[in-house]
């Protein structure tokens, strides 16, 4: 049978909801496939948050008693299932964990591994993924040699359908460590960095980069969501967070927020997948970048080449006058 | 303690990447550099050696790739490595994830490092997960995009931004790391460590020296079968304004802005 498997993360009693599409997905491929969906959570969760990935088409939830946020456990988690069960296929949805729990589980099971997925397909009883390659200029698709294929999708791929299956049954699972899964600690998990800003409600936001320069450079981003007003906001990249510019609360991308603004204005933003992920299905995309050969061009409305010092505060000012005229 | 970093040849940031139609694998013709986020590894080992926190004798490179890999290798010693390792064989050809890690951690086992370090990402695969299977295939913990940490005799203290925000992982050693382009600002070169780069060991091991299962590696034998590449659909293309005159451009930015009721 061709069973699917797949990795639930969760964190402070709620799935997370890329875990949700991704169960989704698996239900709906394996019912293709003539086989199951089912799920594994790892840690503390209870019956009714691990019963609840039923609502979205598990058949079948297991429950390892294991660290939580770290990889190589839930590696040790997922190959006991695999091995002890009957499977064709491990799915994640888009995060970082699923990166290094796949790879991981490719290694140990000696599985081909797809990161990145952007659709997944049955075809002649087998899937096939597909990948977007070189700055998503080109897709690949790929198919698996291996008894279990592990197939890591792009943040957002799958879409989570709850469809009024009720609970799936509860397994608890008991799962040896592996040496080297008890090497790494937790010491202190989900810090948030910064302010707490809202940036999933604005209709407007100036998003800025590492192109801003400095932590002082996000002035300039404040001063033009200032001048269009009303429901506006500043975000931010993962790379000007992490050196400390900005709230971690205002991140776009995979380990930040998704957003859907009437417009996402990016300043000194290259446009990383990692970061596009987040924030493509805006409804206006408008790029202030020096580099003309940036890849945020390819997925912008409207593309200005030139320095972000020259054109921001000038097109602060034009606004004020704009709303004021 | 002795440090492996692995590195890696890219296409220059500056050439276009594309599939090569005739073979489906990537058009390695052109300009090539080290990967860029690899050089944030070598600066991360660096800072070890000279922290003085704890005592390393030796930082050594390591790449699996085509004979003309052997000059990422040489940028690698001039920004700071003691020597290298170059694996290279026909038979590496077209490895997928998998294989290729399996293939990387064969040629550490014989190093026997007490830390591994890679970059976040390879600019051309974008996989992100050579530092998951290397840890996997050389039983060591191991955690990536880690932009902060502490080394200590007895371990690291990492930090690394993940899906909840911020975390912080004790790891003992050994270990292999992948950092995030965060963690430091690489230096460059000094005139004298390019010139003296080709002069520092380097190592060419093929398959066999460093006990490569070859049923294991290559394009044939790696478990993801890349069947196609396709085009994605084609997405109209934005509207550009070069910035000559600003008063101009932001007029034109504003009018746009303004067609489609935005301010
Ligand atoms: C697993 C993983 C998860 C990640 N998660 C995220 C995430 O959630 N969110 C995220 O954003 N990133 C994420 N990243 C990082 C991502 O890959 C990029 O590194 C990051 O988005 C780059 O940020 P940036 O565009 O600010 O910086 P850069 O890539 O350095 O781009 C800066 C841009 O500014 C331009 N510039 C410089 N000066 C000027 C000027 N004066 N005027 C105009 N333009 C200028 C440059 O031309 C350049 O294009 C993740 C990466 C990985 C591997
Ligand atoms: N062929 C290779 N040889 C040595 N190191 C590599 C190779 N491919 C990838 N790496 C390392 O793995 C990291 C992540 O690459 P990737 O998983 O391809 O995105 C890179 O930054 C390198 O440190």
């Amino acid at each position: 049978m061709a069973n699917i498997l797949v990795y639930a993360l969760h964190y402070e009693g709620a799935i997370n909801k890329n875990s949700l599409g991704a169960v989704s997905e698996a239900a709906r491929l394996a019912g293709e496939l003539g086989g199951e969906a089912h799920a594994i959570v790892v840690g503390q969760a209870d019956d009714a948050l691990a019963g609840s990935l039923g609502e979205y088409g598990a058949k079948k939830v297991y429950r390892a008693d294991a660290p939580e946020g770290l990889a190589q456990p839930v590696v040790d988690a997922m190959a006991k299932v695999i091995q002890d069960g009957d499977y064709s296929y491990a799915l994640f949805g888009g995060g970082l964990l699923g990166f290094e729990i796949g790879a991981g589980l490719a290694a140990r099971l000696g599985a081909g591994v797809a990161m990145e997925v952007t659709a997944v397909r049955a075809e002649g009883g087998e899937l096939i993924a597909e990948r977007p390659i070189l700055g998503d200029s080109a897709i690949s698709e790929i198919k698996y040699r291996s008894d279990v294929g592990i197939i890591i999708g792009r943040l957002n791929a799958f879409e989570a359908r709850a469809g009024g299956s009720g609970a799936a049954p509860v397994e608890d699972v008991a799962v040896e460590l592996s040496p080297h899964a008890q090497q790494a600690t937790m010491v202190t998990r989900g810090e948030q960095r910064g302010a707490d800003v809202d940036i999933e409600g604005a209709d407007i936001l100036v998003a800025g980069g590492r192109g801003l320069g400095k932590a002082e450079g996000f002035q300039l981003a404040e001063e033009l969501a200032g001048a269009f007003g009303g429901n506006s906001a500043v975000a931010a990249t993962r790379a000007v967070v992490d050196a400390g510019w900005y709230p971690y609360a205002a991140q776009i991308g995979q380990t930040g927020k998704t957003v859907a603004p009437k417009l996402y204005l990016a300043a000194g933003i290259s446009g990383a997948i990692q970061h596009k992920v987040g924030m493509q299905a805006s409804e206006n995309i408008v790029a202030i970048n020096k580099d003309a050969n940036a890849p945020i061009f390819e997925f912008s409305d409207l593309g200005v080449v030139g320095d972000l010092n020259k054109i921001l505060p000038k097109l602060t000012e034009a606004i004020k006058a704009k709303k004021g005229g | 303690m002795k440090i492996c970093v692995l590195v890696k040849e890219v296409p220059d940031a500056a050439v276009q990447k594309r599939l090569d139609p005739n073979t489906g694998l990537m058009d390695r013709s052109g300009e090539k550099n080290l990967n860029p986020y690899d050089t944030h590894a070598i600066e991360a080992a660096m800072q070890i050696k000279e922290g003085g926190s704890v005592d390393v004798e030796e930082v050594i490179a390591v790449t699996m790739g085509p004979d003309s890999a052997v000059r990422a290798l040489h940028k690698a010693v001039s920004l700071g490595a003691d020597r290298s390792v170059h694996l290279s064989d026909a038979a590496l050809a077209g490895s997928d994830v998998a294989a290729t890690g399996y293939a990387l951690a064969q040629v550490l086992k014989r190093e026997s490092p007490d830390l591994v370090l890679l970059g976040q990402q390879s600019d051309d695969g974008e996989c992100y997960t050579i530092g998951a299977v290397v840890a996997e295939e050389l039983g060591m913990p191991s955690l990536t995009q880690v932009i902060k940490m502490d080394t200590s005799t007895d371990g690291l203290t990492c930090e690394r931004q993940a899906e909840y925000g911020y975390d912080t992982v004790k790891i003992t050693l050994p270990a292999v790391i992948s950092v995030g382009d965060a963690i430091n600002e690489p230096r460059y070169p000094s005139l004298k460590a390019i010139m003296g780069a080709k002069k520092k060991p380097l190592d060419a091991v093929s398959t066999g020296d460093v006990g490569i299962d070859a049923a294991k590696v290559g394009k044939e034998h790696s478990a993801a079968n890349w069947v196609a590449a396709k085009q994605p659909p084609a997405k109209a293309a934005g509207e550009i304004i070069e910035d000559e005159d600003t008063a101009e451009t932001v007029e034109k930015i504003v009018a746009w802005l303004d067609e489609r009721k935005l301010i």
